[in-house]
């Protein structure tokens, strides 16, 4: 997929989330939405966009809420605005952002809004449980009683028999991004863990504990793109942030479907289309946030998007390459796994972490001289996959 | 929450294991579809997948959705039954604990979910582990 | 001109688990080895909570279509029988229908008389046959009774499935005679809503089990102009080991006769499924040539009896499908009572 000589440069002139990610009684979705945007505008001192994206998995299974691109453009005051609500399961962040960034690029719209959102604590564990299993096959997969941890337990189980990853090294992920997310004052679970306590926590589905899962979190993130020419003239008192690459792709949504488990090819490809996109080669990359929805899905996604040698990537996390000050540092925000998986924002919240490792005010978590980031997003058992290129100016 | 005729729909395959089978390429399809995804063709017939097959790979659901709560802890894998074709189903009748990948199974009907204690029951197969 | 119909193929279903009697006695207080003796019992099977009559039946069922060549679409009939369908309304036989492919040219019904509404169902579907009307018919009998906790029926009530397919060619056992014995006699019963049943004691025993047992024996030997020496098996309906073994005595048949369908001690009571799966363990091990009695009881109160006769062809096919002492006897899970009640759904959850 080569851009068309039309397609306008983008850049990413304001990020915002809401105050912070995790059991947030008093606010709704709507409210939680609202303040990330306002935030995002307020950050780049927009005061009108002309359009705006939603990635949402599921507003109607978890607070019975749907029609969100009328309800999210009425609350932030930009009446009549067109607002599209996205979903791709957990990827619906990441496709709001491509449907954002193409909006400009094509040149239809000049300031648009990128967010997401999620609310998942209205309701019980069990009825969270089904409603994320939707990013499965309903009928042959979720019939059958499986979860989102149980898919990438699968995955772990057959990942280990095929190249005797080994359970420790699953829990180095958690062990990373905990680390990395002590230092997030927005994380959900902002604390450090160790080897032994992600070990021995309580078991979701064999091997995965409690602590190789992200959790259920409420919030909201939100960027504001523009193109690039606009950002130079009037949004230049920060560093400007340029999409170079966008890719997507989507592969069976049944984990079974799939020729090889141990391998998620629609992450392979949307990367590759995210680099080719950018002229960049995966070598290239200084920073990746990417999605770990459990910690084996960091380890899969490394190999796909080429990081690692296939079966590389659970001894790769254990030797410290990917940790903040090491070759390629993946998750400085902490990852889903510490930051927190408000499902639809989660995809927006790693482009917000690159664009601030690209600004250089990551503080604790920077990473010194980053250039040129990636993110990966990816829904369900990686039915879905959107990737991005970001390079600062 | 409307799943009776959606249930229903699917009897063929829940109850009977048919699938579809691409008359030009062969690939499997469970449920059966339109087009084939390997070679285009829309022609299919219509087999039965056997009642025996290999755990590719499994895990242990200690944390449910709402319908399994009380099932727990329930073991559910990818069960080959065809060379090249697997599909999802419980691993029942069995200790967790004792399940390997490459083990050997048939296949048992047995009750998967009901909608609540008034609504539909409804039937599949599960896997058992072909013992002595 | 009275065709000759008879058992075309056969197939048993026991679920894997069991309970100990000595484990539920504990929980109740109650003295287990003068339960066991007094019940003749060690231990019973246990449906998971994912069986039912249902699942069990249509294992049977494609045990019973494995001994047998037919296109599943020619059975005409299918009768379940049991005390515990899953649905008040909506017959359990439909379900099996589908799932063995028998269905849409087919008539069903499901039987319900205590323990032997699957002898019912096994009347019916070959009583269609004969009279030329169907050209198969298949006759279940399943049950996944239970037993109010601390009852004396706690510790027999089972779970199992035998299915019975009946034609005119191809006989694996020919039915030679039948009779019917029945009155209205309330030994034992369950009101509508009602989880559990009530039985009347010691009144189910001479006024019930052994009257109608014993009537319809005699009645179908006098009918046939048989006496028990004439027979190599003798298969009772079995609430309890005693019951049959005292039957079987009283009529004459001793207990070599009876011992290979007396499934009871290690199976417990299945119910509509008692008799019937008393039966196919017969057929396991019988041999071309022999004659087989089986009475059956239900109460409320009424016995079917059946005579058959076996075929050289019972031999070719006894071994195409998991026999019945396999399914009893090899790769059992023994529950505690904690799990028995959970699976059993005995503890109050308010949902």
């Amino acid at each position: 997929m080569e851009e068309t000589k039309s397609m306008r440069d983008v850049a990413i002139i304001g990020i915002g989330m809401n105050e912070k990610w995790g059991e947030l009684w008093d606010k709704s979705i709507r409210t939680i939405f609202t303040e990330a945007a306002l935030n995002a505008m307020d950050d780049c001192n927009v005061d009108h966009i002309d359009s705006m994206y939603i990635g949402c998995m599921s507003g109607g299974l978890f607070v019975g809420q749907e029609h969100l691109g009328s309800m999210l453009a009425d609350n932030l005051g930009a009446d009549f605005i067109p607002a599209t609500r996205v979903e791709s399961a957990c990827a619906s962040g990441g496709l709001a952002f491509r449907q954002a960034f193409m909006d400009v690029a094509s040149g239809m719209s000049e300031i648009v809004l990128a967010g997401g959102v999620e609310k998942m604590l209205d309701v019980d564990g069990g009825a969270a449980t089904y409603a994320l299993s939707t990013a499965a096959d309903q009928e042959y997969e979720c019939f059958h009683g499986v979860t989102f941890p149980g898919l990438y337990a699968m995955i772990a189980n057959a990942h280990m028999a095929k190249y005797g990853t080994t359970r420790k090294q699953l829990a180095h992920v958690s062990v990373k991004n905990h680390m990395n997310g002590s230092k997030n004052h927005r994380a959900q679970f902002p604390f450090k863990t160790t080897l032994e306590e992600v070990v021995n926590s309580v078991m979701v589905a064999d091997p995965l504990t409690i602590m190789d899962c992200s959790p259920v979190t409420d919030g909201a993130a939100a960027v504001i793109l523009c193109p690039l020419d606009l950002a130079k003239k009037k949004f230049a008192n920060k560093p400007i942030i340029k999409v170079i690459g966008s890719g997507h792709a989507t592969d069976s949504i049944a984990l079974h479907d799939r020729k090889d488990l141990t391998w998620l090819s629609a992450v392979e490809l949307s990367g590759k289309r995210a680099l080719k996109m950018a002229g960049k080669k995966i070598a290239d990359i200084n920073v990746c946030e990417v999605h770990d929805c459990f910690t084996i899905a960091e380890i899969c996604v490394t190999e796909a998007l080429g990081i690692f040698e296939p079966g590389m990537g659970g001894p790769s996390v254990e030797s410290g390459i990917t940790n903040i000050g090491g070759k390629i540092p993946v998750n400085t925000s902490g990852g889903l796994k510490s930051k927190g998986h408000p499902v639809g924002a989660t995809g927006i919240a790693q482009i917000i972490e690159i664009t601030e490792q690209l600004r250089g005010i990551s503080g604790d978590r920077q990473v010194n001289g980053a250039k040129v980031g990636m993110t990966q997003n990816m829904g369900g058992s990686g039915g879905s996959s959107v990737c991005h290129i970001l390079e600062v100016n | 929450m409307g799943i009776t005729a959606r249930n229903w729909r699917e009897y063929p395959q829940r109850y009977r294991l048919e699938a579809a089978k691409c008359s030009q390429c062969g690939k499997v399809f469970f449920p059966p579809r339109l087009i084939c995804n390997q070679c285009k063709s829309r022609k299919f017939e219509t087999i039965k997948l056997p009642g025996e097959g290999t755990v590719k790979t499994f895990t242990v659901i200690r944390v449910a959705p709402t319908n399994f709560i009380d099932e727990v802890p329930y073991a559910i894998g990818i069960i080959e039954l065809l060379e090249g074709f697997s599909t999802m189903m419980q691993i029942a009748d069995c200790d967790p604990e004792k399940i390997s990948i490459g083990m050997k199974v048939k296949l048992e009907f047995r009750k998967i979910q009901s909608d609540g204690e008034a609504g539909v029951i409804m039937y599949g197969y599960k896997a058992v582990p072909v013992s002595e | 001109m009275s065709r000759t119909v008879g058992i075309i193929g056969y197939g048993a279903y026991i679920p894997r688990n069991r309970i100990k009697v000595e484990e539920i006695a504990k929980i109740w207080g109650a003295d287990a080895p003068s339960y066991k003796k007094g019940l003749m019992l060690r231990e019973k099977s246990v449906p998971s909570p994912d069986q039912d009559t249902i699942t069990m039946a249509v294992e049977a069922a494609k045990n019973a279509l494995k001994r047998c060549t037919i296109n599943p679409e020619e059975i005409g009939a299918i009768y379940v029988g049991s005390e515990s369908h899953p649905y008040a309304v909506k017959p359990s036989g439909t379900v099996v229908a589908e799932a063995i492919g028998a269905t849409p040219s087919i008539h069903c019904a499901d039987f319900e008389f205590a323990c032997k509404a699957g002898s019912e169902a096994m009347f019916v579907a070959h009583g269609l046959v004969k009279a030329g009307l169907i050209k198969y018919g298949l006759g279940i009998g399943a049950d996944t009774s239970q037993g109010a906790p601390g009852d004396a029926l706690e510790y027999s009530a089972s779970a199992g499935a035998a299915a019975f397919i009946f034609g005119e060619n191809d006989l694996l056992a020919e039915i030679e005679e039948t009779y019917s014995f029945m009155t209205d006699t309330p030994d034992f019963w369950r009101r509508e809503h009602q989880f559990y049943p009530q039985h009347a004691g010691r009144f189910t025993g001479e006024t019930a089990y052994f009257k109608h047992s014993l009537s319809a024996a005699m009645g179908i030997m006098e009918k046939s102009g048989t006496k028990p020496d004439d027979f190599d098996f003798a298969v009772f309906h079995q609430p309890n080991g005693k019951f049959p073994l005292r039957v079987g005595k009283t009529l004459g048949f001793p207990k070599e006769k009876i011992e290979t369908g007396w499934l009871v001690p290690t199976l417990g009571n299945t119910y509509s499924g008692a008799s019937p799966l008393g039966l196919t363990a017969v057929l396991d091990a019988a041999k071309p040539g022999n004659r087989i009695l089986m009475v059956s009881y239900g109460s409320g109160a009424g016995s079917d009896a059946f005579i058959f006769k076996c075929t050289d062809k019972l031999i070719e096919v006894q071994n195409n499908a998991k026999l019945t002492r396999d399914y009893l006897d090899k790769n059992q899970k023994y529950l505690d009572y904690g799990t028995y009640s959970k699976y059993r759904k005995k503890i109050i959850k308010n949902a």
